[in-house]
Protein backbone atom coordinates (compact mmCIF):
# COMPACT_ATOMS: atom_id res chain seq x y z
CA UNK A 1 0.00 0.00 0.00
CA UNK A 2 1.44 3.12 -0.63
CA UNK A 3 0.22 6.69 0.14
CA UNK A 4 0.44 9.97 -1.25
CA UNK A 5 -0.95 13.87 -1.06
CA UNK A 6 -2.01 16.51 -2.63
CA UNK A 7 -1.82 20.71 -2.28
CA UNK A 8 -5.39 20.48 -1.85
CA UNK A 9 -4.62 18.76 1.65
CA UNK A 10 -5.89 15.13 0.49
CA UNK A 11 -4.45 11.71 1.50
CA UNK A 12 -4.79 9.07 -1.02
CA UNK A 13 -3.80 5.17 -0.16
CA UNK A 14 -3.90 2.89 -3.21
CA UNK A 15 -4.50 -0.66 -2.92
CA UNK A 16 -4.38 -2.45 -5.98
CA UNK A 17 -6.43 -0.67 -7.93
CA UNK A 18 -8.73 0.98 -5.62
CA UNK A 19 -7.69 4.26 -4.29
CA UNK A 20 -8.66 5.88 -0.58
CA UNK A 21 -9.23 9.41 -0.19
CA UNK A 22 -9.70 11.96 2.67
CA UNK A 23 -8.36 14.81 4.12
CA UNK A 24 -5.39 15.39 5.86
CA UNK A 25 -4.89 16.20 9.51
CA UNK A 26 -3.94 19.81 8.74
CA UNK A 27 -7.23 20.55 6.51
CA UNK A 28 -9.34 19.52 9.61
CA UNK A 29 -7.72 21.71 11.73
CA UNK A 30 -7.67 24.80 8.87
CA UNK A 31 -11.44 23.22 8.64
CA UNK A 32 -12.83 23.36 12.35
CA UNK A 33 -15.63 21.66 13.68
CA UNK A 34 -17.10 19.73 10.91
CA UNK A 35 -20.67 19.79 10.63
CA UNK A 36 -21.72 18.58 6.96
CA UNK A 37 -20.13 16.40 4.40
CA UNK A 38 -22.11 15.80 1.06
CA UNK A 39 -20.35 12.88 -0.49
CA UNK A 40 -19.86 11.15 -4.22
CA UNK A 41 -22.45 9.08 -5.41
CA UNK A 42 -21.33 5.47 -6.45
CA UNK A 43 -20.66 4.64 -10.05
CA UNK A 44 -19.86 8.22 -10.80
CA UNK A 45 -17.11 8.77 -13.29
CA UNK A 46 -14.76 11.58 -12.59
CA UNK A 47 -11.89 13.58 -14.00
CA UNK A 48 -8.99 14.84 -11.78
CA UNK A 49 -9.66 17.73 -9.43
CA UNK A 50 -13.07 17.75 -10.29
CA UNK A 51 -15.77 18.80 -7.24
CA UNK A 52 -16.68 15.81 -5.87
CA UNK A 53 -17.23 16.15 -2.54
CA UNK A 54 -18.10 18.93 -0.15
CA UNK A 55 -16.93 19.66 3.75
CA UNK A 56 -18.68 22.37 5.44
CA UNK A 57 -17.87 24.19 8.70
CA UNK A 58 -19.73 26.04 10.73
CA UNK A 59 -18.64 29.35 9.07
CA UNK A 60 -18.21 28.05 5.38
CA UNK A 61 -18.13 25.44 2.87
CA UNK A 62 -14.94 23.56 0.94
CA UNK A 63 -14.59 21.53 -2.12
CA UNK A 64 -13.08 17.94 -1.67
CA UNK A 65 -11.40 17.51 -5.33
CA UNK A 66 -11.23 14.16 -7.41
CA UNK A 67 -7.24 13.88 -6.83
CA UNK A 68 -7.16 11.40 -9.88
CA UNK A 69 -8.95 10.23 -12.92
CA UNK A 70 -11.27 7.21 -11.94
CA UNK A 71 -15.11 6.11 -10.62
CA UNK A 72 -16.03 6.50 -7.42
CA UNK A 73 -16.60 3.28 -5.81
CA UNK A 74 -17.86 3.91 -2.23
CA UNK A 75 -18.69 7.36 0.06
CA UNK A 76 -18.21 6.93 3.78
CA UNK A 77 -22.00 6.88 5.09
CA UNK A 78 -19.84 7.36 8.66
CA UNK A 79 -19.76 11.35 7.96
CA UNK A 80 -23.09 11.66 7.16
CA UNK A 81 -24.27 11.05 10.56
CA UNK A 82 -21.38 11.61 12.19
CA UNK A 83 -19.68 14.48 10.27
CA UNK A 84 -17.31 15.41 13.35
CA UNK A 85 -15.17 12.42 13.12
CA UNK A 86 -13.67 14.52 10.13
CA UNK A 87 -12.27 16.54 12.93
CA UNK A 88 -11.47 13.63 15.41
CA UNK A 89 -9.53 10.71 12.88
CA UNK A 90 -9.22 12.51 8.92
CA UNK A 91 -6.53 10.13 7.88
CA UNK A 92 -7.96 6.97 9.48
CA UNK A 93 -12.01 6.20 10.10
CA UNK A 94 -13.27 9.47 8.50
CA UNK A 95 -11.50 8.64 4.71
CA UNK A 96 -14.47 10.57 2.03
CA UNK A 97 -14.66 8.21 -0.77
CA UNK A 98 -12.95 4.99 -2.80
CA UNK A 99 -12.31 5.40 -6.37
CA UNK A 100 -10.69 3.17 -8.87
CA UNK A 101 -7.79 4.13 -10.66
CA UNK A 102 -8.55 5.45 -13.86
CA UNK A 103 -4.34 6.39 -14.91
CA UNK A 104 -2.08 5.40 -13.20
CA UNK A 105 0.31 7.57 -14.08
CA UNK A 106 -0.92 11.01 -12.41
CA UNK A 107 0.09 9.37 -9.28
CA UNK A 108 3.65 10.23 -10.24
CA UNK A 109 2.89 13.97 -9.81
CA UNK A 110 1.56 13.86 -6.19
CA UNK A 111 3.43 13.96 -3.17
CA UNK A 112 5.27 11.83 -0.98
CA UNK A 113 4.24 11.88 2.72
CA UNK A 114 7.72 14.11 3.83
CA UNK A 115 6.75 16.12 0.59
CA UNK A 116 3.71 16.83 2.34
CA UNK A 117 4.85 17.93 5.39
CA UNK A 118 7.48 20.04 3.99
CA UNK A 119 5.10 21.62 1.61
CA UNK A 120 2.84 22.57 5.27
CA UNK A 121 5.64 23.98 6.52
CA UNK A 122 5.66 26.72 3.96
CA UNK A 123 2.18 27.66 4.46
CA UNK B 1 1.17 38.99 4.88
CA UNK B 2 1.57 42.25 2.77
CA UNK B 3 -1.87 43.73 3.69
CA UNK B 4 -2.04 42.89 7.12
CA UNK B 5 0.65 46.15 7.67
CA UNK B 6 -2.63 48.25 6.79
CA UNK B 7 -5.10 46.85 8.79
CA UNK B 8 -6.10 48.70 12.18
CA UNK B 9 -5.56 46.56 15.80
CA UNK B 10 -7.54 47.01 18.83
CA UNK B 11 -5.99 47.21 22.45
CA UNK B 12 -6.43 44.13 22.79
CA UNK B 13 -4.74 43.01 19.74
CA UNK B 14 -1.64 41.32 21.73
CA UNK B 15 -4.12 39.69 24.02
CA UNK B 16 -5.89 37.75 21.76
CA UNK B 17 -2.44 36.74 19.52
CA UNK B 18 -1.65 35.72 23.07
CA UNK B 19 -4.80 33.63 23.51
CA UNK B 20 -3.61 31.74 20.23
CA UNK B 21 -6.42 33.30 18.34
CA UNK B 22 -6.52 33.02 14.23
CA UNK B 23 -6.61 36.39 13.12
CA UNK B 24 -8.34 37.79 9.64
CA UNK B 25 -8.87 41.18 8.21
CA UNK B 26 -12.24 42.60 9.25
CA UNK B 27 -13.89 46.15 8.31
CA UNK B 28 -10.08 47.27 8.37
CA UNK B 29 -9.14 45.57 11.49
CA UNK B 30 -7.10 42.52 12.28
CA UNK B 31 -9.57 40.69 14.25
CA UNK B 32 -9.99 37.14 15.92
CA UNK B 33 -12.47 34.86 13.71
CA UNK B 34 -11.66 32.07 16.73
CA UNK B 35 -9.12 30.77 19.46
CA UNK B 36 -8.16 27.62 20.34
CA UNK B 37 -11.57 26.42 21.42
CA UNK B 38 -12.71 26.74 18.06
CA UNK B 39 -16.12 27.83 16.76
CA UNK B 40 -18.45 25.25 17.68
CA UNK B 41 -17.24 24.96 21.22
CA UNK B 42 -16.82 29.23 21.99
CA UNK B 43 -20.46 28.96 20.49
CA UNK B 44 -21.78 26.34 22.83
CA UNK B 45 -20.06 27.37 25.97
CA UNK B 46 -21.30 31.71 25.43
CA UNK B 47 -25.03 30.00 25.56
CA UNK B 48 -23.63 27.86 28.45
CA UNK B 49 -21.64 30.36 30.44
CA UNK B 50 -20.03 33.32 29.10
CA UNK B 51 -18.00 34.49 26.19
CA UNK B 52 -16.04 38.10 25.76
CA UNK B 53 -16.05 39.41 22.11
CA UNK B 54 -13.80 42.44 21.32
CA UNK B 55 -16.11 44.50 19.16
CA UNK B 56 -13.54 47.76 19.35
CA UNK B 57 -13.51 47.47 15.21
CA UNK B 58 -17.55 49.05 16.03
CA UNK B 59 -17.44 52.58 15.79
CA UNK B 60 -18.54 54.51 18.84
CA UNK B 61 -19.60 58.42 18.93
CA UNK B 62 -21.38 60.72 20.92
CA UNK B 63 -23.86 63.47 19.57
CA UNK B 64 -23.97 66.44 21.89
CA UNK B 65 -26.23 69.43 21.60
CA UNK B 66 -27.70 71.48 24.09
CA UNK B 67 -30.61 69.53 25.59
CA UNK B 68 -31.81 65.97 25.32
CA UNK B 69 -34.95 67.74 23.09
CA UNK B 70 -32.67 69.26 20.82
CA UNK B 71 -30.11 66.11 20.34
CA UNK B 72 -33.09 63.76 20.10
CA UNK B 73 -34.96 66.22 17.80
CA UNK B 74 -31.70 66.03 15.22
CA UNK B 75 -31.60 61.94 15.19
CA UNK B 76 -34.85 61.75 14.64
CA UNK B 77 -34.78 63.39 11.20
CA UNK B 78 -32.55 60.14 10.40
CA UNK B 79 -34.28 57.44 12.03
CA UNK B 80 -37.92 55.94 12.10
CA UNK B 81 -37.32 55.53 16.62
CA UNK B 82 -38.41 57.87 19.38
CA UNK B 83 -35.40 59.55 20.26
CA UNK B 84 -37.26 61.92 22.35
CA UNK B 85 -39.04 59.72 24.75
CA UNK B 86 -36.06 57.88 25.48
CA UNK B 87 -35.38 58.05 29.02
CA UNK B 88 -32.36 58.86 30.54
CA UNK B 89 -30.20 55.32 31.36
CA UNK B 90 -31.95 53.68 28.42
CA UNK B 91 -30.50 52.33 24.91
CA UNK B 92 -32.68 52.04 21.91
CA UNK B 93 -32.21 49.75 18.85
CA UNK B 94 -32.55 52.17 15.69
CA UNK B 95 -31.57 52.88 11.69
CA UNK B 96 -30.16 54.84 10.00
CA UNK B 97 -32.49 55.88 6.67
CA UNK B 98 -31.93 57.02 3.16
CA UNK B 99 -34.75 58.79 1.14
CA UNK B 100 -36.31 55.80 -0.06
CA UNK B 101 -36.60 54.47 3.65
CA UNK B 102 -33.97 52.05 3.10
CA UNK B 103 -31.42 51.06 6.09
CA UNK B 104 -28.16 53.03 5.55
CA UNK B 105 -27.03 51.27 8.90
CA UNK B 106 -28.27 49.91 12.20
CA UNK B 107 -27.21 51.27 15.25
CA UNK B 108 -27.60 51.08 19.15
CA UNK B 109 -28.42 54.01 20.94
CA UNK B 110 -28.21 55.36 24.43
CA UNK B 111 -29.16 57.98 26.44
CA UNK B 112 -26.86 58.89 29.42
CA UNK B 113 -27.84 58.45 32.87
CA UNK B 114 -26.68 61.57 34.76
CA UNK B 115 -28.85 64.59 34.19
CA UNK B 116 -25.27 66.89 33.49
CA UNK B 117 -24.56 64.86 30.52
CA UNK B 118 -28.13 65.86 29.09
CA UNK B 119 -27.94 66.71 25.73
CA UNK B 120 -25.80 63.50 24.76
CA UNK B 121 -26.73 60.28 22.79
CA UNK B 122 -23.95 57.45 22.72
CA UNK B 123 -24.23 55.71 19.09
CA UNK B 124 -22.49 52.61 18.68
CA UNK B 125 -22.21 51.76 14.71
CA UNK B 126 -21.06 48.90 12.34
CA UNK B 127 -17.38 48.65 11.64
CA UNK B 128 -17.67 48.92 7.72
CA UNK B 129 -20.08 51.16 7.52
CA UNK B 130 -18.89 53.77 10.33
CA UNK B 131 -17.57 56.33 7.99
CA UNK B 132 -20.24 56.58 5.64
CA UNK B 133 -22.98 56.93 8.27
CA UNK B 134 -20.83 59.84 10.20
CA UNK B 135 -20.66 61.60 7.26
CA UNK B 136 -24.53 61.45 6.60
CA UNK B 137 -25.10 61.96 10.29
CA UNK B 138 -22.19 65.18 10.66
CA UNK B 139 -23.89 66.47 7.62
CA UNK B 140 -27.82 66.38 8.76
CA UNK B 141 -26.81 68.07 12.40
CA UNK B 142 -27.74 71.64 13.30
CA UNK B 143 -25.54 74.16 14.13
CA UNK B 144 -26.11 73.52 18.36
CA UNK B 145 -25.45 69.20 17.79
CA UNK B 146 -22.12 68.08 16.75
CA UNK B 147 -20.81 64.57 16.64
CA UNK B 148 -17.95 63.85 18.13
CA UNK B 149 -16.57 60.58 16.93
CA UNK B 150 -14.96 58.19 19.76
CA UNK B 151 -11.49 56.74 18.57
CA UNK B 152 -9.79 56.06 21.96
CA UNK B 153 -11.90 54.09 23.42
CA UNK B 154 -12.24 49.38 23.42
CA UNK B 155 -15.71 48.21 23.15
CA UNK B 156 -15.98 44.56 24.46
CA UNK B 157 -19.38 42.24 24.94
CA UNK B 158 -19.46 39.69 27.60
CA UNK B 159 -22.73 37.28 26.63
CA UNK B 160 -24.27 34.57 28.26
CA UNK B 161 -26.08 33.11 30.91
CA UNK B 162 -23.14 33.75 33.53
CA UNK B 163 -22.58 37.19 32.34
CA UNK B 164 -24.05 39.42 34.98
CA UNK B 165 -22.72 37.27 38.06
CA UNK B 166 -19.14 37.60 36.76
CA UNK B 167 -19.82 41.46 35.99
CA UNK B 168 -20.96 42.26 39.27
CA UNK B 169 -18.00 40.47 40.95
CA UNK B 170 -16.33 44.10 39.17
CA UNK B 171 -19.12 45.96 38.98
CA UNK B 172 -21.66 45.56 41.22
CA UNK B 173 -24.35 47.93 39.74
CA UNK B 174 -24.15 45.81 36.78
CA UNK B 175 -25.99 43.72 38.90
CA UNK B 176 -29.31 46.61 38.80
CA UNK B 177 -29.28 47.11 35.07
CA UNK B 178 -32.14 45.49 32.72
CA UNK B 179 -32.02 44.71 29.74
CA UNK B 180 -31.15 47.98 27.09
CA UNK B 181 -30.21 49.81 30.03
CA UNK B 182 -26.72 51.84 29.68
CA UNK B 183 -24.51 53.45 32.76
CA UNK B 184 -21.50 54.26 34.00
CA UNK B 185 -19.78 52.06 36.16
CA UNK B 186 -16.37 51.62 38.46
CA UNK B 187 -15.57 48.05 36.91
CA UNK B 188 -12.29 47.82 39.72
CA UNK B 189 -11.69 51.12 39.98
CA UNK B 190 -11.74 51.53 36.16
CA UNK B 191 -14.98 54.05 34.80
CA UNK B 192 -16.36 52.78 32.05
CA UNK B 193 -19.74 53.14 30.24
CA UNK B 194 -21.94 50.12 29.99
CA UNK B 195 -25.17 48.66 28.09
CA UNK B 196 -27.15 45.57 29.51
CA UNK B 197 -27.24 44.18 25.26
CA UNK B 198 -25.52 42.43 23.55
CA UNK B 199 -25.48 40.47 19.69
CA UNK B 200 -26.35 36.95 20.86
CA UNK B 201 -29.71 36.50 22.10
CA UNK B 202 -28.14 35.99 25.63
CA UNK B 203 -28.36 38.11 28.64
CA UNK B 204 -25.10 40.26 28.97
CA UNK B 205 -23.82 43.48 28.43
CA UNK B 206 -21.33 45.48 26.17
CA UNK B 207 -19.03 47.35 27.82
CA UNK B 208 -17.09 51.07 26.65
CA UNK B 209 -13.28 51.59 27.80
CA UNK B 210 -10.82 53.77 28.00
CA UNK B 211 -8.20 52.07 25.19
CA UNK B 212 -5.52 52.02 27.96
CA UNK B 213 -7.35 50.32 30.65
CA UNK B 214 -9.32 47.80 27.86
CA UNK B 215 -6.76 45.18 28.44
CA UNK B 216 -7.07 44.94 32.33
CA UNK B 217 -10.93 45.23 31.79
CA UNK B 218 -10.55 41.88 29.35
CA UNK B 219 -7.95 40.12 31.63
CA UNK B 220 -10.26 40.54 34.59
CA UNK B 221 -13.11 38.99 33.20
CA UNK B 222 -11.30 36.36 31.30
CA UNK B 223 -9.39 35.29 34.86
CA UNK B 224 -12.73 33.82 35.23
CA UNK B 225 -13.29 30.03 34.31
CA UNK B 226 -16.83 31.08 33.78
CA UNK B 227 -15.46 33.10 30.86
CA UNK B 228 -13.67 32.44 27.87
CA UNK B 229 -12.52 34.90 24.40
CA UNK B 230 -14.74 34.26 21.56
CA UNK B 231 -14.12 35.03 17.53
CA UNK B 232 -16.06 36.52 14.93
CA UNK B 233 -16.95 33.26 13.64
CA UNK B 234 -19.26 32.05 17.04
CA UNK B 235 -20.39 35.77 17.17
CA UNK B 236 -21.98 34.86 13.09
CA UNK B 237 -23.60 31.88 14.35
CA UNK B 238 -24.98 33.32 17.69
CA UNK B 239 -26.51 36.10 16.05
CA UNK B 240 -28.11 33.78 13.72
CA UNK B 241 -29.72 31.73 16.06
CA UNK B 242 -30.74 34.38 17.65
CA UNK B 243 -32.58 36.16 14.61
CA UNK B 244 -30.37 39.32 14.65
CA UNK B 245 -29.78 40.70 10.96
CA UNK B 246 -26.12 41.30 9.92
CA UNK B 247 -25.97 44.85 7.86
CA UNK B 248 -25.23 44.06 4.50
CA UNK B 249 -26.53 41.17 4.56
CA UNK B 250 -29.28 40.82 5.92
CA UNK B 251 -30.59 44.66 5.91
CA UNK B 252 -28.86 47.18 3.44
CA UNK B 253 -29.53 49.88 1.45
CA UNK B 254 -31.79 48.28 -1.12
CA UNK B 255 -34.38 47.12 2.12
CA UNK B 256 -36.74 49.21 4.33
CA UNK B 257 -37.86 48.30 7.93
CA UNK B 258 -40.31 46.94 6.95
CA UNK B 259 -39.45 44.29 4.30
CA UNK B 260 -36.62 43.79 6.89
CA UNK B 261 -39.13 42.18 9.95
CA UNK B 262 -37.86 45.06 12.19
CA UNK B 263 -40.31 47.15 12.58
CA UNK B 264 -40.02 47.25 16.46
CA UNK B 265 -37.46 49.93 16.00
CA UNK B 266 -40.49 52.06 15.35
CA UNK B 267 -42.46 53.53 18.06
CA UNK B 268 -46.01 54.76 17.67
CA UNK B 269 -45.98 58.33 17.08
CA UNK B 270 -43.00 57.62 14.30
CA UNK B 271 -45.09 55.02 12.69
CA UNK B 272 -48.04 57.50 12.88
CA UNK B 273 -46.25 60.88 11.52
CA UNK B 274 -43.81 59.03 9.14
CA UNK B 275 -41.37 61.89 9.61
CA UNK B 276 -38.26 60.41 8.35
CA UNK B 277 -36.48 59.90 5.71
CA UNK B 278 -38.38 57.74 3.38
CA UNK B 279 -41.71 57.82 5.82
CA UNK B 280 -44.10 57.76 2.79
CA UNK B 281 -42.68 54.69 1.78
CA UNK B 282 -42.42 52.87 4.83
CA UNK B 283 -45.66 54.18 5.92
CA UNK B 284 -47.63 53.04 2.75
CA UNK B 285 -45.46 49.28 3.27
CA UNK B 286 -47.08 49.37 7.47
CA UNK B 287 -50.66 49.82 5.75
CA UNK B 288 -50.34 47.77 2.60
CA UNK B 289 -47.91 45.20 3.48
CA UNK B 290 -44.39 44.80 1.39
CA UNK B 291 -43.58 42.47 -1.72
CA UNK B 292 -40.58 40.76 0.18
CA UNK B 293 -40.25 39.85 3.92
CA UNK B 294 -37.43 39.25 5.66
CA UNK B 295 -37.77 35.32 7.54
CA UNK B 296 -35.95 32.52 9.16
CA UNK B 297 -35.58 29.20 7.34
CA UNK B 298 -35.47 25.71 8.73
CA UNK B 299 -33.82 22.88 6.87
CA UNK B 300 -35.30 19.66 6.62
CA UNK B 301 -31.80 17.81 6.28
CA UNK B 302 -28.60 18.95 7.36
CA UNK B 303 -26.70 20.43 4.57
CA UNK B 304 -26.48 24.56 5.16
CA UNK B 305 -27.44 26.75 2.98
CA UNK B 306 -25.32 29.67 2.69
CA UNK B 307 -25.76 33.62 1.93
CA UNK B 308 -26.92 33.98 -1.78
CA UNK B 309 -28.78 30.19 -2.22
CA UNK B 310 -31.81 30.29 -4.09
CA UNK B 311 -34.80 30.25 -2.46
CA UNK B 312 -37.65 28.39 -4.82
CA UNK B 313 -41.32 26.88 -4.47
CA UNK B 314 -41.18 23.48 -4.14
CA UNK B 315 -42.44 21.78 -7.98
CA UNK B 316 -41.43 25.07 -9.51
CA UNK B 317 -38.22 25.95 -11.09
CA UNK B 318 -39.44 30.08 -10.17
CA UNK B 319 -36.68 31.75 -8.20
CA UNK B 320 -38.77 33.50 -5.56
CA UNK B 321 -35.56 34.66 -2.85
CA UNK B 322 -32.07 34.39 -1.87
CA UNK B 323 -30.76 32.95 1.45
CA UNK B 324 -29.51 36.47 3.15
CA UNK B 325 -27.50 34.85 5.70
CA UNK B 326 -27.16 30.81 6.19
CA UNK B 327 -24.98 28.28 8.39
CA UNK B 328 -25.08 25.77 10.66
CA UNK B 329 -26.74 26.15 14.28
CA UNK B 330 -24.58 24.75 17.15
CA UNK B 331 -27.17 24.95 19.33
CA UNK B 332 -29.70 23.91 17.54
CA UNK B 333 -27.75 21.09 16.13
CA UNK B 334 -28.76 22.15 12.74
CA UNK B 335 -28.61 24.43 9.20
CA UNK B 336 -30.67 27.43 9.97
CA UNK B 337 -31.10 30.47 7.78
CA UNK B 338 -32.49 33.73 6.74
CA UNK B 339 -33.60 35.27 3.67
CA UNK B 340 -36.15 37.42 1.74
CA UNK B 341 -39.37 35.64 0.22
CA UNK B 342 -42.49 37.21 -1.78
CA UNK B 343 -44.74 38.27 1.81
CA UNK B 344 -47.85 35.91 0.64
CA UNK B 345 -44.88 32.86 1.28
CA UNK B 346 -43.93 34.16 4.19
CA UNK B 347 -46.18 32.72 6.78
CA UNK B 348 -44.47 30.50 9.43
CA UNK B 349 -44.48 27.05 8.10
CA UNK B 350 -44.55 27.70 4.55
CA UNK B 351 -42.81 24.62 2.78
CA UNK B 352 -40.01 26.10 0.36
CA UNK B 353 -36.52 24.65 -0.92
CA UNK B 354 -33.29 25.94 -0.66
CA UNK B 355 -31.24 25.36 -3.35
CA UNK B 356 -27.72 24.32 -2.61
CA UNK B 357 -24.82 23.17 -5.77
CA UNK B 358 -28.04 22.46 -7.92
CA UNK B 359 -29.61 20.36 -5.52
CA UNK B 360 -33.13 21.47 -3.78
CA UNK B 361 -33.10 20.93 -0.48
CA UNK B 362 -36.65 20.91 1.67
CA UNK B 363 -36.96 24.25 3.94
CA UNK B 364 -39.56 25.65 6.25
CA UNK B 365 -40.95 29.47 7.10
CA UNK B 366 -39.90 29.55 10.86
CA UNK B 367 -40.45 31.56 13.76
CA UNK B 368 -37.41 33.56 14.92
CA UNK B 369 -35.55 33.90 16.60
CA UNK B 370 -34.49 29.78 16.56
CA UNK B 371 -32.99 29.87 20.24
CA UNK B 372 -34.94 31.86 22.34
CA UNK B 373 -33.70 35.04 23.41
CA UNK B 374 -32.70 34.92 27.52
CA UNK B 375 -32.60 39.04 27.84
CA UNK B 376 -32.76 39.79 31.51
CA UNK B 377 -35.87 42.12 32.39
CA UNK B 378 -35.88 43.63 36.20
CA UNK B 379 -38.63 43.33 38.01
CA UNK B 380 -41.63 45.53 38.23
Amino acid sequence: MSTYFTKDHEWLKVEGDVVTVGITEFAQSQLGDVVFVELPENGKTVDQDDEVAVVESVKAASEVYAPLDGEIVEGNELLVDEPAKVNEDPEGAAWFFKMKLGNAAQLEALMSEADYKAFVETL
Amino acid sequence: MAEAVDLLKTPLFDLHVELGAKMVPFAGYDMPVQFPLGVMKEHLFTRESAGLFDVTHMGQAWLVGPDHATTAAALETLVPSNMKELKPGKQRYTVLLNDNGCIIDDLMVSRPLASEDDGRLMLVVNAACKDNDYKIIAAALPENVKLEIVEDRALIAIQGPKAAEVMALHAPEAAEMGFMEARPLEFDGISVIASRSGYTGEDGYEISIPAGAAEAVAKALLADERVESIGLGARDSLRLEAGLCLYGHDIDENTTPVEGNITFCMQKRRKEAGDFPGGERVLKQLAEGTENLRVGLLLEGRAPAREGAEIRVPGTEEIVGRVTSGGYGPTLGAPVAMGYVPSNLAEIGTELELVVRGRALPAKVAEMPFVAQRYYRKPK
